[in-house]
């Protein structure tokens, strides 16, 4: 499927998403309340059958946080990308994706220990690089500093 | 058929003569002992050293290398100085080991591997102790080893020790049955456990040649079961190192490490003593028996003598190298066997084939079917 | 020293918990494996990574694309050239900057010359694991001959940085037509060594074959890519399906197996030294006259947006994103590494299996720590 076809087969699946088109790749923004339920219905159409997740992304936005998700379906090779924006910075929450992209586990975890977002239901919420213990703060954060950090 | 090997026993004698004519009996004995004890650990050290220096140019001719040849010329002096290192470092103090063992466990591993050396011919009279159940003593001793590695890994209180020491166990303990089957089905073709009338009941032919097929697979399976024993690739599941960094001497350092190394090596010299002499005729040159006498003639006799003028300790040691060169060579060619692969190799292969070959070797030696 | 873990049934019962890592000789880095094991049986693996982690991303935010390109190298050492022709691929996409038809084949045979050099050293080290110790001089012999031909032409063995937005530092060695052409000749000999040493041998077939299973569902679940995926059939080849330089003018076959235990992971990388090989020799004699760079600005700015870029490296697909604001630096840039979703397959896969078994997966899977950490 190409990108227009992808775009109104979504469409007429969900008329209430949100759909722009990038250089590259569809873009799909949703809201996280609704991230749970649309990744499930890209992965589970037998006619998009996203099932493979090949990148997750976490933005430090301004105002909030922002997970990008690339997916491929290697049934059709089509490709979309998902977006989800959390409602603020100082608690990000989103749903979390593994229990559909098993991927999603370790990628999750690093984007919750350097940009900070929470993913709810994640089975093992976790740092994955940095110490659990005694690291303050999200390096990938814009407002993060530390003594050691050089700023030009 | 006038042999002419070269004897020991005068030189013995000679020197026993000396001493007890000279000393009161008890001394004589003592000054005797320690004779042999220096002897053996003048031996034991340069068969050591020798073997590490071999192995690394061996595992360096099979991987395409040079090998060491900086000190000494072709490197000989490499082990020598690599010893010298080795007694030098520091012995690393385990704080939450228990001491007690932790120091014993080297000395059981080296002790084994010293006393099963004093029971093996080395040429014709060159032999410590000659025990009417030799080959018995020797499968003894030599798993007595095992003791030390438990020992090690249970007290270094270290996890991969552990886990190397309790394989070393399972491994040798199995391996121990293939080995002492596949000793027994010489025995009965040699009629004795005595290792001297052992190799000279070889004199006319060595028993791999002359103990029919049964004797040939009771050699194969001796090489892989010693090979077992020993600890060596493509067993060496003990000190697995892409496993368990280095099994049960993982924290031993120094002289108490060197110890193990030089007793793993001690190991691989018994187990091809064995070998050499239970199957290839230890010290015994390679003679043609009566049925090739009768063939060729004159030309056997000729072949006969000329074989005898090779000393027998070179025979000896001939064929001892030959049977280490064979284990090095699988240990730098094969990769390491699974520890569930290891027991089944051993307990559904080798152990029924081993039985089968006894009851095999029990009809040829009743009909007479052996040369 | 065990510790004590209390099961579903509120029975005490015992986990013997063992660290592989972060010290450890077949983790190859410093990865640390926590393992609970039963007997010789693992029960559950849990990867602590991070020993390595230096915060790549985060340096790069204060970072031009040009200087980007020498950080890429410092992940995944082994593709070193595949990372570096990522970032330029997307900062030439994002400016819409056609490179010569010259830069794209010898990209190409760059690519495939360190994926090769990346296979060979991935088998020695896979024969190591295994236990036998001779593959590692073998494998080594022959990425000497690569790894000279890298240094003569752009000026390092292992982390070439050669690339630069836009084509080349500069222009190929005069002998590196020669020398490649040579090298393949030297090594369609040498490769069938290796199948004799290692992939019939009876002891690597017992010890490879049915170990460590990973269906095809779970290798696009888990996103594992590279010959690692392409062993248990995901046809996951970015060269094939996403052709970027002159992939789209080559023959090849995309290596696929099915099963997906240890030995047909092992196949797959096999094999695909055989493509490689093949792939270089369609272009190497057909490399075109022309310039090896385009003339860039010295500054670079991309244009507002999200951009996204796909390569296959050695050990699986490679990816970069960039969130530009229109700054000379990435606002965001992530890298998508092979061996992180890699990582996250190991529970599934060997789970259930011996210790050693545990190592020959890990060899299998090929992993390069500090692409994981990045």
């Amino acid at each position: 499927m190409n990108n227009e076809q992808l775009k109104e087969k979504i469409l007429s699946l969900d008329p209430s998403l949100n759909i722009s088109e990038g250089p590259q790749y569809l873009t799909l923004s949703v809201t996280p309340e609704k991230l749970h339920n649309t990744a499930l219905l890209l992965k589970n159409t037998s006619e998009l059958s996203f099932d493979y997740l090949f990148c997750l992304t976490g933005n430090d936005l301004a105002d909030a946080c922002e997970v990008v998700y690339h997916l491929e379906s290697t049934k059709h090779a089509h490709a979309i990308v998902l977006k989800a924006k959390t409602a603020n910075r100082e608690n990000a929450l989103l749903p979390t994706v593994t229990d559909i992209w098993a991927t999603a586990d370790f990628h999750e975890r690093e984007v919750y220990d350097l940009v900070g977002i929470t993913f709810t239901n994640h089975p093992d919420m976790r740092r994955i690089f940095l110490d659990e213990e005694d690291w303050v703060g999200y390096p990938l954060r814009k407002d993060y500093t530390d003594n050691n950090i050089v700023t030009r | 058929m006038a042999f002419n090997i070269y004897d020991f026993t005068s030189f013995n004698q000679s020197i026993d003569k000396l001493l007890y004519d000279n000393l009161p009996p008890f001394w004589a004995l003592i000054i005797e002992m320690t004779l042999i004890g220096v002897a053996f650990l003048l031996f034991y050290a340069l068969v050591g050293l020798f073997l590490v220096y071999a192995e690394r140019k061996v595992c360096a001719f099979i991987q395409n290398r040079v090998g060491p040849n900086r000190v000494g010329p072709y490197g000989i002096f490499q082990t020598f100085a690599d010893f010298i290192k080795l007694l030098m470092k520091e012995i690393i103090h385990i704080r939450k080991a228990d001491q007690f063992l932790f120091n014993l466990a080297p000395f059981i591993v080296i002790i084994a591997s010293f006393m099963a050396i004093a029971a093996i011919p080395f040429g014709l009279g060159l032999h410590a102790i000659d025990f009417n159940i030799g080959v018995f003593y020797v499968m003894a001793v030599s798993s007595l080893g095992v003791i030390g590695i438990l020992l090690a890994g249970w007290s270094s209180n270290n996890k991969y020790s552990l886990i190397g020491a309790m394989r070393s166990g399972a491994q040798i303990v199995s391996y121990e049955l293939s080995v002492g089957m596949s000793l027994v089905t010489i025995v009965i073709l040699a009629g004795t456990m005595q290792l001297s009338e052992i190799v000279e009941a070889q004199r006319n032919g060595w028993f791999i040649f002359t103990g029919h097929i049964p004797a040939i697979i009771a050699f194969l399976i001796f090489i892989i079961a010693g090979t077992a024993e020993t600890n060596r690739g493509p067993f060496d599941l003990a000190e697995a190192e892409s496993e368990l960094t280095a099994g049960f001497h993982t924290e031993y350092s120094g002289i108490k490490f060197a110890f193990f190394f030089l007793a793993e090596y001690m190991n691989m010299f018994i187990v091809a003593s064995i070998a050499a002499t239970v199957f290839l005729g230890g010290w015994m040159p390679l003679h043609l028996g009566p049925l090739l006498t009768d063939l060729l003639g004159n030309w056997s006799l000729k072949f006969n003598t000329g074989v005898d003028f090779i000393p027998p300790f070179f025979w000896y040691m001939g064929k001892t190298l030959l049977v280490i060169f064979l284990m090095m060579w699988f240990k730098w060619t094969f990769p390491r066997l699974r520890i569930d692969q290891l027991l089944k190799l051993e307990w559904k292969y080798l152990l029924p084939i081993n039985l089968f070959n006894i009851i095999l070797m029990a009809l040829i030696v009743l009909m007479g079917w052996h040369f | 020293m065990e510790e004590f873990i209390t099961n579903s049934k509120g029975k005490q019962e015992e986990e013997y918990i063992v660290n592989m890592g972060p010290q450890h000789p077949s983790t190859h880095g410093v990865l640390r494996l926590k393992i609970s094991l039963k007997g010789e049986t693992v029960e559950r693996i849990e990867p602590h990574c991070g020993y390595i982690h230096r915060g790549i991303e985060k340096m790069c935010e204060r970072l031009t694309y040009q200087q980007i390109i020498h950080l890429t190298d410092r992940m995944d050492y082994l593709s070193a050239h595949i990372n570096n022709e990522a970032v330029c691929l997307l900062v030439e996409d994002a400016l819409q900057i056609e490179v010569p038809e010259r830069v794209k084949y010898i990209r190409t045979i760059l690519d495939e010359l360190t994926r090769l050099a990346s296979h060979q050293l991935w088998w020695c080290a896979f024969g190591m694991d295994l236990g036998a110790l001779t593959t590692y001089f073998y494998g080594l012999r022959d990425r000497e001959h690569i790894l000279d031909i890298f240094e003569e032409t752009t000026g390092a063995r292992l982390l070439q940085s050669f690339n630069v937005p836009g084509g080349f530092m500069n222009d190929i060695h005069p002998n590196f037509i020669k020398r490649v052409k040579d090298f393949i000749v030297y090594f369609r000999k040498k490769l069938p060594e290796y199948d004799e040493l290692l992939t019939g041998n009876v002891i690597m077939k017992e010890r490879t074959n049915d170990i460590g299973i990973l269906s095809l569902e779970d290798a696009i679940s888990y996103g594992v890519t590279g010959p690692s995926g392409r062993g248990s059939g995901f046809a996951c080849d970015v060269r094939k399906h996403h052709p970027y330089s002159a992939y789209d003018k080559v023959e090849f076959r995309e290596v696929l197996y099915t099963k997906g235990d240890s030995f047909h992971r092992y196949k797959a990388r096999v094999e695909e030294m055989w493509e490689s090989m093949k792939i270089i020799e369609q272009l190497i004699d057909n490399i075109p006259e022309g310039d090896y760079a385009v003339k860039m600005k010295p500054i670079i700015k991309l244009p507002e947006g999200e951009y996204y870029q796909r390569v296959e490296a050695a050990r699986g697909e490679f990816g970069v994103y960039v969130l530009s604001t229109g700054e000379k630096y990435p606002y965001r840039i992530k890298f998508r590494s092979p061996n992180f979703s890699n990582l996250s397959a190991i529970n599934k896969i060997a789970a259930g299996f011996k210790i050693a078994d545990l190592v020959a997966i890990g060899g299998s899977l090929d992993l390069v720590i500090p692409d994981i950490d990045r």
